[in-house]
This record gives structure tokens, C-alpha cells and sequence, in this order.
């Protein structure tokens, strides 16, 4: 009897807990969304942010740009090379362009852009957030009469939501172009067969697709970020704590996000 | 005239105010004192704007602050400075682009005037020549001496002051308490200076304010204070360590901890 009562009261303590869990990550979505949404409804309100916003574009833009280079080659050049391994055994090589082209604009290319930018640059909005929070530097801004959503997180999901797709289609760019000298100039691919197939292969549908995608992760990217920084607790621990939650929360919802917008773009 | 009326604030379970009345008068320095975790910070930053009360209202004439509309709450702040504990100055600009950051978002001066302005203020703070420095080459006194340069940059009708002198050499307290006192009587400003240096809150202040446990123990002219009957306002003036005022913040009796608690000390009988 006692038993099952400690089973009975162990199973309500699991419940219990999944339940207060849940409640909490839906009480963050909607404080996040509020956030988010009150920072983005002031983007017509003066003081206009340009400045701001070009500085944070630069940051996040200029400050990933090397090392979406580095992964868009690496990823075009590893591409080319498991494709032309698989496709050889069918005796379709030739196919190679269509593969590398489409795996990068479609796939690749938005979430392994979304997880570098993720790692570059939203870790580093979260942490300069999470600090300003503990130094109170965003008190500072609003005892000066400046609405810190309006001058910090505003100006940063605005950058993210752009700087994305324009490095994912350097990503893009960079890995078919590696792809093409591994295939052709490295593995003996004939260069007309390269190029014809992922000229017929990849349409406009694909590359909107992916632009889509590209917007969509930027976004949730900036929207997740600044709302670890901004909502972090005012400790060394607390900024490190949720600098990690930023970097896997985001990581995870773009994995997420990737699935439902592939269902309804394929 | 700046008043709080039933003030409390409570975070989670813990009450760092209990509800409070408290006046501020214009044009005068208002010392707000008490030990650590007294919730002297805490008044402050309810009064400022920076928090919002549990319970109770805060009013700036017949404005309450609680629930105004954030439009009207920043031109009102356009005339509030404010001190904080660890100066709270932005990371990323130097000095002079610190103490110069409300005049270029708030006023559409010539950068030569914004310039012979700043200039101003750091000779004031005894630090012109310092602009180009960042903040992390500044020392704590330089760093308080910025941010009060930063804080009167707009000339403000209201500062506040959060812990000036903490952490700061005896001369550089001594300048900060100097530079609160005169700016405040020079400018006819309201000042609300926070502290628990008590020869720096009773020296410059028109009024004192004394809290313990988030409650008003003790309020008036300086020398009123220090003539205080209150056992509680002599231990904290004269920091003496016995009195009413516990230095342990402990509940429970440590040595019943101990003897009661199955499996820990036993002492020999």
C-alpha cells in the first residue's frame, strides 16, 4: 500500500515538475515575444536608430564574415567530395553541380549560416547585453531619458534579421564555387556538366526559399539573443548562464523553424 | 517637491520596503542612510523611476510617476540626473563621448559647444585633459568623477546620488561630497544622495533619512540626528557593533543549530 503511494506521489512530483517547467518556457516565449514586439514597435518612433543600426550591422555583418567564408568553402569543398563518392557509383557524376547547388541553398547554407552567426555573433550580443544589465548601463541610458529597447535591442534584431541572408548568400556563393574546383578541377568533373546541371537544377523557387529561411533565422536569432542579455540575471554567472541558453536555444529553434518552413517550401 | 506616499517594495518573499511616506524638498540635499540591505537603494530607485512599487505612488509635484505614460516619464528624466553605485559609464565611448552622450541626444548644440561644455564639466570634476580615456583606464574615484560630470551635464533640477563616496580613498570622497554640496546649492538642485558614510551624509545634507529593515527609523536636520535619543541611530552613527541593530542576520540560535540537529556536534556533558 505504502508502495504505491510512494510510486503514486513520485509520479505526481515528476508531473509536478514537467508541468511548472512547461508553464515557465511558455511565460519566456510570451516575455520574449513582448519584448521583442515592443522593441520592433518603436522602430518609427524618433529618435530614428540608423546610426545604430549600421554600427550593429557592421558588427554582426562585417564582424561574420570571415568565418562564413571559411565554412561556406569548407562545406562546398566536403559536399563535393561525398557527393562525387555516391554519385560515381551510379555512373552520375555529372549530377554534381545539381547536388552541391541545391544541398547549399536550400539546406546548408541558411542553417549552417543561422548556427555561425549564432556562435560569432549572438553569443556577443547577449554577453554585451547581460553586461550592460550588470554594470547598469542600461539604467544609466534610462535615467538619460533613452529607451534602452529602443537604442540596445532594437537596432540588434534589425541587424540580425538583415545581416543573415546577405552572409547566407555569400555562404552560398562561396560553397558552390568551392564545390566546382573540388568537382572539376580537383575530381576531373567536366565543367559544362557542372554548371548546366545546376543552372537547370536550381530554380528561383530554391533560392527564395532559402532567402526566406535566411530572414526567418535572423530574426528568432536577434529576438532570442537580446532577450537573453536583456533578461539575464545582473551576475557574472547569470550573464555566462544565459550566453549558453542564447547559443542553444537559437541553435535549436533554427533547427526547428528549418523543419516546418522545408514542409512548406518543398 | 518629490513625495512617496505608502511606498513598499517586495521581491519574491523577501520585503526590502515597507510601505513608506516620504517627502523631498526642493532645492535641498536629502541624505537617504541606513546600513546595507536597510533598502536605502531600493527607495531610490523606486523615487527615480528605475523600479516599480509594489504598493504606493510616487509624485513629482501632481505627476504620479507609477503608470505614466513613458513619453512624458523621459521628459521628465530630461531633467533628472542620476550617480550610480559603480558609475555606470557606457563601455564603449571615452570620456569625453560619455560626459557629451546627453547633450548630443537631447540637444541639437554645435559639437564646439557641446565640446567648451564638457570641457566645463571635467574641469569641474578636476579631469579635463582625460577625454580621450576609456573607461576601463580610469580608476573608481575617476571613473565617480566622470559619471558626476555625466550626471550634470544637462543641468538637472533632480540627482540622484547612489552610494557616491563607496569605495573611494578618503580625498576623492572628500571631493565627491564637496562637488554634491556645492553643485546642489549652486544650481538650487534636489539632490537624494544615498550612502552609508556617515560623516559624508550628515556633512552635506539639509534633511537625513535613517533606514533599517526597510523601515524610517529616524528623520530630520543632521544635527537632529546625531542628538537622537534612538539606540538604534547612536549604534549606527557611531558604529558601534552591540546595540539593537544585529550584525547577524541569522534567524535561528547557532549553537541550538548545532546541539539540536541529529547526527552533528554533541558537546560533552
Amino acid at each position: 500500500m505504502s508502495d504505491m503511494f510512494t510510486k503514486q506521489s513520485a509520479t505526481a512530483t515528476f508531473f509536478g515538475r514537467l508541468g511548472r517547467h512547461a508553464l515557465r518556457g511558455i511565460e519566456q516565449i510570451g516575455d520574449a515575444t513582448m519584448l521583442g514586439l515592443g522593441a520592433l514597435s518603436l522602430f518609427f518612433v524618433r529618435p530614428w536608430q540608423g546610426k545604430h543600426f549600421v554600427l550593429q550591422l557592421s558588427a554582426l555583418g562585417v564582424g561574420s564574415l570571415i568565418i562564413i567564408i571559411i565554412t561556406g568553402a569548407f562545406t562546398g569543398m566536403v559536399l563535393a567530395l561525398q557527393g562525387y563518392y555516391t554519385l560515381a557509383k551510379f555512373g552520375s557524376e555529372s549530377l554534381l553541380g545539381a547536388g552541391v547547388g541545391m544541398s547549399i541553398i536550400r539546406e546548408l547554407g541558411p542553417v549552417l549560416g543561422a548556427f555561425m552567426v549564432i556562435g560569432r555573433a549572438g553569443s556577443s550580443i547577449t554577453a554585451e547585453i547581460g553586461i550592460m544589465r550588470v554594470t547598469e548601463q542600461t539604467d544609466a541610458l534610462e535615467m538619460m531619458a533613452i529607451n534602452p529597447k529602443q537604442r540596445i535591442l532594437l537596432p540588434r534584431i534589425v541587424a540580425t534579421t538583415i545581416a543573415v541572408p546577405l552572409l547566407v548568400s555569400i555562404f552560398d556563393v562561396i560553397g558552390i564555387g568551392s564545390g566546382y574546383i573540388v568537382g572539376v578541377e580537383l575530381l576531373g568533373v567536366n565543367p559544362g556538366a557542372y554548371m548546366a546541371e545546376l543552372v537547370s537544377t536550381v530554380t528561383m523557387h530554391d533560392i527564395y526559399g532559402g532567402w526566406v529561411k535566411a530572414v526567418v533565422f535572423g530574426f528568432m536569432i536577434g529576438m532570442i539573443c537580446t532577450y537573453m542579455g536583456y533578461r539575464s540575471e545582473p551576475t557574472t554567472e547569470g550573464v555566462a548562464r544565459a550566453t549558453t541558453q542564447a547559443v542553444v536555444v537559437s541553435s535549436v529553434t533554427v533547427l526547428i523553424l528549418d523543419y516546418i518552413l522545408t514542409s512548406f517550401y518543398l | 517637491m518629490i513625495r512617496g506616499e505608502k511606498l513598499s517594495k517586495r521581491y519574491g518573499d523577501v520585503t526590502a520596503l515597507s510601505p513608506t511616506d516620504i517627502e523631498i524638498s526642493t532645492g535641498k540635499i536629502t541624505a537617504i542612510m541606513g546600513g546595507s540591505g536597510s533598502g536605502k537603494t531600493t527607495l531610490l530607485r523606486l523615487l527615480a523611476g528605475l523600479e516599480a512599487p509594489t504598493t504606493g505612488h510616487v509624485w513629482y509635484g501632481d505627476e504620479d510617476l507609477c503608470g505614466m505614460p513613458v513619453k512624458r516619464l523621459y521628459e521628465l528624466r530630461e531633467s533628472m540626473g542620476m550617480l550610480f553605485q559603480y558609475s555606470a559609464l557606457l563601455n564603449s565611448l571615452n570620456v569625453y563621448d560619455n560626459v557629451a552622450f546627453p547633450l548630443h541626444e537631447h540637444t541639437e548644440l554645435d559639437e564646439s559647444v557641446i565640446g567648451t561644455m564638457v570641457s566645463m564639466k571635467l574641469e569641474q570634476v578636476g579631469l579635463r585633459g582625460f577625454e580621450d580615456l576609456m573607461p576601463s583606464e580610469l580608476s573608481g574615484g575617476m571613473a565617480k568623477r566622470v559619471a558626476f560630470a555625466r550626471a550634470m551635464a544637462m543641468d538637472p533640477r533632480v540627482v540622484f546620488f547612489d552610494e557616491p563616496t563607496s569605495g573611494l580613498d578618503p580625498i576623492s570622497a572628500g571631493v565627491i561630497s564637496n562637488l554634491i554640496s556645492e553643485t546642489s546649492r549652486k544650481n538650487r538642485m534636489t539632490s537624494i544622495v544615498v550612502t552609508h558614510d556617515v560623516d559624508a551624509g550628515l556633512g552635506i545634507a539639509d534633511h537625513v533619512i535613517l533606514l533599517w529593515q526597510g523601515c524610517i527609523i529616524a528623520e530630520g536636520a543632521p544635527e537632529s540626528i546625531r542628538n537622537s535619543d534612538d539606540e538604534r541611530v547612536q549604534q549606527f552613527l557611531n558604529g558601534r557593533p552591540d546595540g539593537p541593530i544585529p550584525f547577524s542576520r541569522s534567524t535561528t540560535s547557532y549553537i541550538d543549530d548545532l546541539t539540536h540537529k541529529p547526527g552533528t556536534v554533541r558537546f560533552a556533558s
